[in-house]
C-alpha cells in the first residue's frame, strides 16, 4: 500500500454528487482496495424514494462494506457510508452520524452542502471533499467550510463531468487542491498522488 | 458560526429561565438549526442572539419552534402506512376500544392520516388519536384541520400508494388555496402539549406513533423515551418510529418483536 500521500489512516473522504455523478462512483469503487484505510462518506441527489437500491448497486462494485446510514450510526474506517433519501446527513462530535429532516437546502435532502459542513466541523484536516457532476450549485459552500477547516478539496473536472455545472460553480468558488478527471480521482485516492 | 460553548450557554439559559431543556439533543443538527436564525434573524452577534432569547417571551416562542423540525407530510412513506392497514388495524380491530398516541405530530398530517386509515377499516367509531407536541404552535395548526392546496397532489399520490382505493378528495373541502379536513375526522383527536423530555406518561395505548422525532435526540434521551413509550403500552400494543430510527441497541428490545421491514415492534414481553 502507498504509504505517501494524502490519505492516512483516519482520514475521511466525503463525496457529493448530483446528475452524471453515480457512473462516476461505479469507476471509482471497483478501484479501492479492500481493507481501506479511511472512511469514506457518499452524499448524492437521488429521487426521494426510500429503497435500498442504490447501496446495492454501490455495494456490488465493492468488497468493501457499504452502508446505508441509520440513525446514530458510528463512522469507521474501512467503510462505505451512503446519506439516505430524504434526510439530511450530519456527523457528531463523537463520530456518529445524525439525521435531520428539516428544510431541503438547495433544493436538496440530503443536502451536500448540509453533510460537508458538518463533516468539516468535525474532522477538520483529516476531511478530503470531492464534489463530481451535477446541475446544482449544492456543495460549493460546503468545500468552502472544509477548505476553512484545514481539510483538502478535490472537485471533478468540469470537462469530464456529465453535467458541468456543479464543478464549474465550485472551482469558481472554493479554491480547489485538484481538480481531476475520473482517472486522476482513482489515482489520488488509491495511491495517494 | 455558533461556537460549542455559546451553544451551552444558549441551552442552559432555555433551561434556566424557561425549563426548556435540548441539552440532550443531537448537537450537529441543533446546531445547524441555530445558525440558521442567527442569519435569518440578522443577529450582529451571539451576545445580541442572546439577549434576545433571555428577555424576549415572544422572541422565545419563534425561536423554540425554529430550533425544533416541523417538517411533515400525509402518508409519508406509504408503505409504512401500508403496513398499519394489514399488520396492525387487524390486530386491533377486535378491540372494545382503540387508544392511538402520535408524540410530537407537528401539524397533524400524521394524525389525519391515521384517522382516515381508521375511518376506511371502519374503526374511526371507537377510536381516539391523543395528538402531543412540545410546540403549541403547530398543535394549533392541526386542530383546526386546514391545510395547504399545494401538497395535495403528492399526497393523494401517497395515500394510492398506502392502498387508499377512494379519491383522496372525498375527505376534504378546498376553499381559496387551502383545504379543511372533514370534522369526522377530527372529532376523534386530542391535541395537548407534552414535552417528551420531562413529562410523563399520561394513558395506556394500543399504538403509539412517534416518527422523525428520536432523530433529533441523542442516545441517552431515546433512552428515556423508549422507557416512558414502554410504560404507556399495554399487552400486544404495537410502537411505530420514523424510516431511520429503531428500537435495536435500547433496553426495551427484548420486550418487542418487529413486524415485517417496517419499523413497526409489536410489545410481546
Ligand atoms: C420532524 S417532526 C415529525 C412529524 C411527524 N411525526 C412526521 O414524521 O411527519 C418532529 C416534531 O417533534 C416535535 N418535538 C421535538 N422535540 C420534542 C419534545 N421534546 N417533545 C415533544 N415533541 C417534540 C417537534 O416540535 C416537531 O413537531
Amino acid at each position: 500500500m502507498a504509504e505517501s500521500g494524502v490519505i492516512v489512516p483516519n482520514k475521511v473522504v466525503i463525496i457529493g454528487g448530483s446528475t452524471g455523478s453515480i457512473e462516476v462512483l461505479l469507476q471509482l469503487l471497483p478501484a479501492l482496495q479492500s481493507p481501506l484505510a479511511f472512511s469514506v462518506v457518499i452524499v448524492l441527489h437521488r429521487k426521494n424514494t426510500a429503497d435500498s437500491t442504490l447501496a446495492n448497486l454501490l455495494s456490488l462494485k465493492t468488497a468493501i462494506p457499504v452502508k446505508e446510514v441509520d440513525d446514530k450510526d458510528i463512522l469507521q474506517p474501512g467503510h462505505i457510508y451512503l446519506a439516505p433519501a430524504d434526510y439530511h446527513l450530519l456527523i457528531e462530535l463523537d463520530g456518529s452520524f445524525s439525521l435531520d429532516d428539516s428544510e431541503k437546502v438547495n433544493y436538496s435532502r440530503p443536502s451536500i452542502d448540509v453533510a460537508f459542513e458538518s463533516a468539516a466541523d468535525v474532522f477538520g484536516p483529516a476531511l478530503i471533499g470531492v464534489l463530481l457532476s451535477g446541475a446544482n450549485a449544492d456543495g460549493t459552500n460546503g468545500l468552502i467550510a472544509i477548505k476553512q477547516a484545514g481539510g483538502q478539496v478535490v472537485v471533478q473536472q468540469p470537462e469530464t463531468a456529465q453535467v458541468a455545472f456543479m464543478p464549474q460553480q465550485a472551482i469558481l468558488r472554493s479554491q480547489p487542491d485538484y481538480i481531476l478527471d475520473v482517472p486522476g480521482l482513482i489515482a489520488l485516492l488509491t495511491t495517494g498522488i | 458560526m455558533i461556537e460549542e460553548e455559546e451553544v451551552d450557554l444558549l441551552l442552559n439559559d432555555l433551561v434556566d429561565l424557561y425549563g426548556y431543556d435540548f441539552t440532550h439533543y443531537a448537537r450537529a443538527s441543533l446546531k445547524r438549526r441555530i445558525n440558521r436564525l442567527w442569519s435569518l434573524d440578522r443577529f450582529p452577534s451571539f451576545a445580541e442572539l442572546r439577549y434576545r432569547v433571555r428577555s424576549d417571551s415572544d422572541y422565545l416562542k419563534r425561536f423554540v419552534e425554529e430550533l425544533t423540525v416541523n417538517v411533515t407530510e400525509m402518508f409519508r412513506d406509504p408503505l409504512f402506512y401500508k403496513a398499519l392497514r394489514t399488520e396492525v388495524l387487524t390486530a386491533l380491530a377486535a378491540k372494545p376500544f382503540i387508544r392511538v398516541w402520535h408524540a410530537g405530530c407537528s401539524t397533524g398530517e400524521e394524525v389525519f392520516s391515521m384517522a382516515i386509515l381508521l375511518k376506511e377499516a371502519n374503526l374511526l367509531h371507537k377510536s381516539l388519536l391523543y395528538a402531543t407536541d412540545l410546540n403549541p404552535e403547530v398543535l394549533e395548526a392541526a386542530r383546526n384541520g386546514i391545510f395547504a392546496m399545494g401538497p395535495m397532489k403528492q399526497y393523494s399520490e401517497n395515500y394510492i400508494l398506502s392502498g387508499g382505493i377512494h379519491d383522496f378528495s372525498i375527505y376534504y373541502t378546498a376553499q381559496y388555496g387551502y383545504v379543511k379536513f372533514d370534522e369526522e375526522l377530527t372529532r376523534k383527536m386530542v391535541f395537548s402539549t407534552h414535552n417528551l423530555v420531562s413529562d410523563r406518561s399520561f394513558n395506556e395505548f394500543d399504538l403509539i406513533l412517534c416518527r422523525n422525532v428520536l432523530i433529533y435526540f441523542d442516545k441517552a434521551l431515546q433512552e428515556r423515551v423508549f422507557t416512558l413509550f414502554d410504560e404507556s403500552l399495554g399487552p400486544l400494543s404495537f410502537l411505530a418510529l420514523g424510516a431511520k430510527e429503531t428500537i435495536k441497541f435500547s433496553s426495551i428490545q427484548a420486550k418487542y418483536k418487529q413486524i415485517g421491514s417496517e419499523k413497526l415492534w409489536r410489545k410481546v414481553g
